[in-house]
């Protein structure tokens, strides 16, 4: 009994051991990517804080973005609000501060579904060769043949409005970035050694994709992902301003820009607020997503920059 | 190197007819009908059914799917590209009207990005790590973040409010009057330009930083050669290569980026007809001006791609 006991302890102390290990290699890598990239570690914190606002909002708000007060109308920023208001009086802060929610869900969701379903589609098209390889490079070609904000147009025009809508078209312009880049993963794992011998003694090939390629598609996944949010940003932001995003009124960054313009002449604090926030949750991003590229594979440096 | 450029136009027209195929699905895969989306169903319950009939067969879109991909085929061969339903005018000349203000604004940016971003880049690399070093690569990180719409904005509101100037906010062209057309295009294409300039400038410092570590421009150094000839002489011409592909890519960045920066500085050109054919569900207009930006961006990628086989003797062999 003591002895099981002694073993028992024996173990859990091993256990704590790893746990401590591993605690250690996690905070190791967190520390030294604040000792060598502290900006990237900036970005972070003003990402998590702006996750954190959007989260927050109605508690944090100091009023309700669609409520028109029309005693305070096109209103410069005071004391009342921060901001200033719009033209029928709502109030610009709350407006910037619900406008990160649909921001962040739909670059969140387009950059998951588009990196997800791209990178799946690479592993695949890698791995397997052939045919279907050729055929899928060729479709991804013509994916990346179109300017992304005007394939994203298109593609909203032609399944409609909405939130769902716009993640959708924002993830396809996203699928070939994902694609081509798991591809050249898949394509220098699957010679690996161990890749060999798993197929050797008759792993399937599902199972060989899903168990031994696919972890190792993971890291660049990952840097895809954050380098790409950013983009997914301005560009929901774009089809917010151009009237053809998440319709009104539904408060968003961009169209919050495309609103500024029904008046003659823009209020400045129109125009200044709800910008500054796009540049700065895209700042954050994109540092944030250097950071970790650098960090995890510095290798893809420059290979997958994100482009507008 | 005949075998190259062959091959590789043959993959930019294989790629231009998927291109032609995608847009032509999009734009059937409305959903409902199109009347409805064209005119709203408080329109749409006015037509007769006679009415309806014959719009839908004026529109071309009561015929089987393949007649009509094949209607649209000739129509781009004829030069008309087919009709716009809201205004009189075929979607060609949509495009001879207003096509060379955009094309103007995509090209002056070019020549702005390359101007500001390599020259950045070079002082980037000369001396890494260095203040202007350091300010240089902030900036151009900041301007990576900046979205060029709100830029625009930004500008014409500043204009408006310090100097009370307005760009004209007709189609002038450079044959009418170079003065006014230049009012209209210098705006769109400064912010554009710059937005690239940051990608360029970013790309040049990294490509110089590479080939520095080069042995021959050791050799070169060594030899005596004055730091800034060096670096524009011997480094420079091996590190642009990349730079040369990545302003190709770029063009994506313009043709996208030109129709929300169009319409916030209001230039009437093709990216601002894009954004009113897609509000009014104006299909015709929006697949052929959709079709026009792929087949750009396919055209100045295959040219980067011959450029660059023509530059370096290396790729050829390939």
């Amino acid at each position: 009994m003591k002895q099981q006991g002694n073993l028992q302890s024996i173990v859990s102390s091993a256990e704590s051991v790893t746990k401590v290990r591993r605690w250690r290699a996690a905070t190791g890598t967190l520390s030294t990517l604040v000792r060598h990239n502290p900006t990237a570690m900036g970005g972070g914190i003003v990402g998590l804080l702006i996750v954190f606002l959007a989260l927050t909002a109605p508690l944090i708000a100091p009023y309700d973005p669609l409520k028109a007060d029309f005693r305070r109308m096109a209103k410069s920023p005071d004391t009342h609000n921060y901001f200033g208001t719009d033209q029928i009086g709502r109030d610009t802060m709350s407006r910037v501060i619900y406008g990160a929610r649909s921001s962040l869900v739909v670059s969140f969701g387009a950059v998951l579904l588009g990196t997800t379903v791209g990178s799946l589609w690479g592993l695949a098209s890698g791995y397997l060769g052939g045919k279907f390889d050729i055929t899928s490079q060729r479709i991804m070609e013509i994916l990346q043949a179109f300017p992304d904000l005007i394939l994203a147009m298109a593609i909203s025009m032609a399944i409609g409005t909405g939130m769902r809508a716009v993640i959708v078209a924002i993830a396809v312009t996203r699928i070939p970035f994902g694609g081509r880049v798991i591809r050249s993963v898949a394509l220098t794992v699957k010679e690996l050694a161990y890749v060999e011998a798993g197929r050797s003694v008759g792993a399937s090939q599902l199972r060989i994709m899903g168990l031994h390629i696919l972890p190792q598609c993971l890291a660049p996944y990952l840097v895809l992902a954050t380098t790409h949010l950013g983009v997914a940003i301005i560009i929901e932001a774009a089809l917010g301003f151009l009237g053809v995003g998440i319709p009104p009124p539904t408060p968003t960054w961009g169209n919050m820009l495309a609103d500024s313009l029904t008046s003659l002449v823009p209020h400045w604090w129109l125009v200044f607020f709800p910008g500054l926030a796009i540049t700065v949750t895209v700042l954050a991003f994109n540092l944030l997503g250097d950071g970790i590229r650098d960090t995890l594979d510095p290798r893809l440096r420059g290979s997958i920059g994100s482009r507008g | 190197m005949q075998k190259y450029l062959l091959r590789r136009i043959l993959y930019g027209l294989l790629t231009l007819f998927g291109v032609s195929v995608i847009i032509f699905m999009v734009m059937r895969i409305l959903p409902g009908d199109p009347l409805v989306a064209m005119f709203g169903m408080e329109g749409f319950m006015k037509l007769s059914a006679a009415d309806r009939a014959r719009i839908m067969e004026d529109l071309g879109l009561s015929d089987p799917l393949l007649v009509q991909y094949v209607g649209w085929m000739k129509a781009i061969a004829s030069g008309s590209l087919g009709k716009s339903f809201f205004r009189g005018e075929s979607v060609g000349e949509i495009i001879m009207h207003r096509g060379p203000l955009s094309a103007q604004i995509g090209m002056m940016s070019v020549v702005i990005s390359w101007m500001v971003g390599l020259p950045v880049g070079i002082i980037s690399a000369f001396r890494p790590n260095s203040i202007s070093d350091h300010v240089a690569r902030s900036v151009s990180i900041l301007f990576l973040a900046i979205p060029g719409f709100w830029l625009a904005m930004l500008i014409v509101l500043a204009l408006l409010f310090w100097f009370n100037y307005k760009a004209p906010l007709l189609v002038v062209h450079v044959w009418q009057d170079p003065w006014m057309n230049f009012q209209l295009v210098i705006g769109p294409a400064i912010v554009l330009g710059l937005g690239q300039g940051a990608y360029i400038a970013r790309m040049s410092r990294s490509c110089l930083l590479e080939v520095i570590r080069e042995d021959y421009v050791r050799t070169a150094r060594a030899k005596g050669v004055i730091e800034w000839l060096v670096v524009i002489r011997h480094a420079l011409p091996n590190a642009l290569l990349p730079v040369i592909t990545l302003s190709g890519i770029l063009m994506g960045f313009v043709l996208g980026g030109s129709v929300a920066i169009e319409q916030a500085f209001g230039v009437p050109g093709l990216g601002r007809t894009l954004v009113t054919a897609v509000i009014e569900r104006d299909i015709i207009v929006v697949q052929n001006l959709v079709f026009l930006y792929g087949v750009i961006f396919i055209l100045i990628n295959v040219m980067v791609d011959l450029s660059y086989a023509w530059l370096d003797p290396r790729i050829r062999y390939h």
